[in-house]
């Protein structure tokens, strides 16, 4: 292993991920996550099931769905096409743990660095997402994960716990102006 | 307006960009010996149709899926929300 000096820094630029307490409502950043997407190629649905099921052991999730087993959690982003996060300290190299897996049947992409995860806790969860974005989140339940708009900035929405906990993936080059959306949001609610 | 996606269920139109012409789908050959007719035809010539239309639309912000959306022009009713690959396979192509 190559050694270096560079100090990681969380999304929002600190050494430590931020926490904001607004309320009720609790805005966490995280950066102790790996993530990774993976894509089933065009005629190889057998060995990618087979890989699936070796890798993950759950039922791979449907059209707006999450599923969890053990460090990863899948949650479905479009036809034939998943994101897979597990724990940093375990996962680092998640694309090449998953590559030896899937081999030729899938075409993995490392997204670690790109994504940034902010995670709402509390009962106004839902009052602050619905004052940001168009997906009806009151009514998503447990699992739930979806992919929407939040101040013209892509996200991914997974829900956690229905009403309770959420969690938002954008773009990690974006994520001071997704928390500062956010907090802006839950400020006029929480 | 709402799209009500065939995966994804009701989504909000913001999600969503527009391409234009389901027509769009019938790329010709760029090897027929017409296909400089066929090209001109295929970028510039479109109807316009008052009524019931059929249409290309991205799920940009969703699951990055083409829809063949059809919509009255005229009242900006969907009627109907399908994914562009399986029309495209029912009328014949590969992918």
């Amino acid at each position: 292993m190559l050694k270096h000096s560079l100090k990681p820094l969380t999304p929002l630029g600190s050494d430590e991920p931020d926490s904001t307490v607004i309320g009720n409502l609790k805005i966490t950043e995280r950066d102790d996550f790996s993530f990774a997407s993976i894509a089933q190629r065009d005629g190889k649905s057998r060995p990618f099931a087979a890989a699936a099921k070796r890798a993950f052991n759950l039922k791979l999730p449907g059209p707006g769905q999450s599923a969890s087993n053990g460090d990863y959690t899948l949650f479905w982003s479009s036809p034939e096409q998943w994101f897979v996060e597990a724990p940093m300290a375990t996962h680092e190299d998640i694309a090449s743990i998953l590559k030896a897996e899937f081999e030729e049947s899938a075409s993995i992409t490392e997204q670690s660095g790109g994504w940034c995860r902010f995670d709402l806790e509390g009962d106004a969860s839902v009052s602050t997402l619905e004052r940001l974005c168009a997906v009806d989140t009151a009514m998503m339940t447990d699992q739930a994960a979806t992919r929407s708009v939040i101040e013209h900035i892509g996200v991914f929405i997974v829900c956690r716990s229905a009403g309770q906990y959420f969690s938002i993936y954008g773009p990690r080059s974006s994520a001071g102006s997704l928390h500062h959306a956010l907090v802006s949001a839950a400020k006029s609610v929480a | 307006m709402i799209i009500n996606h065939p995966l994804l269920g009701p989504r909000d139109s913001q999600e969503f960009t527009y391409l234009g012409d389901m027509s769009l789908i019938n790329r010709p050959d760029w090897e027929a010996d017409d296909a400089v007719d066929q090209f001109h035809e295929y970028l510039y010539l479109r109807d316009n149709p008052a009524g019931e239309h059929k249409e290309l639309w991205f799920h940009e912000q969703g699951d990055r899926s083409w829809l063949v959306v059809t919509r009255n022009t005229l009242t900006h009713d969907i009627t109907k929300v399908e994914i562009a690959k399986d029309i495209a396979r029912q009328m014949g192509r590969s992918k």
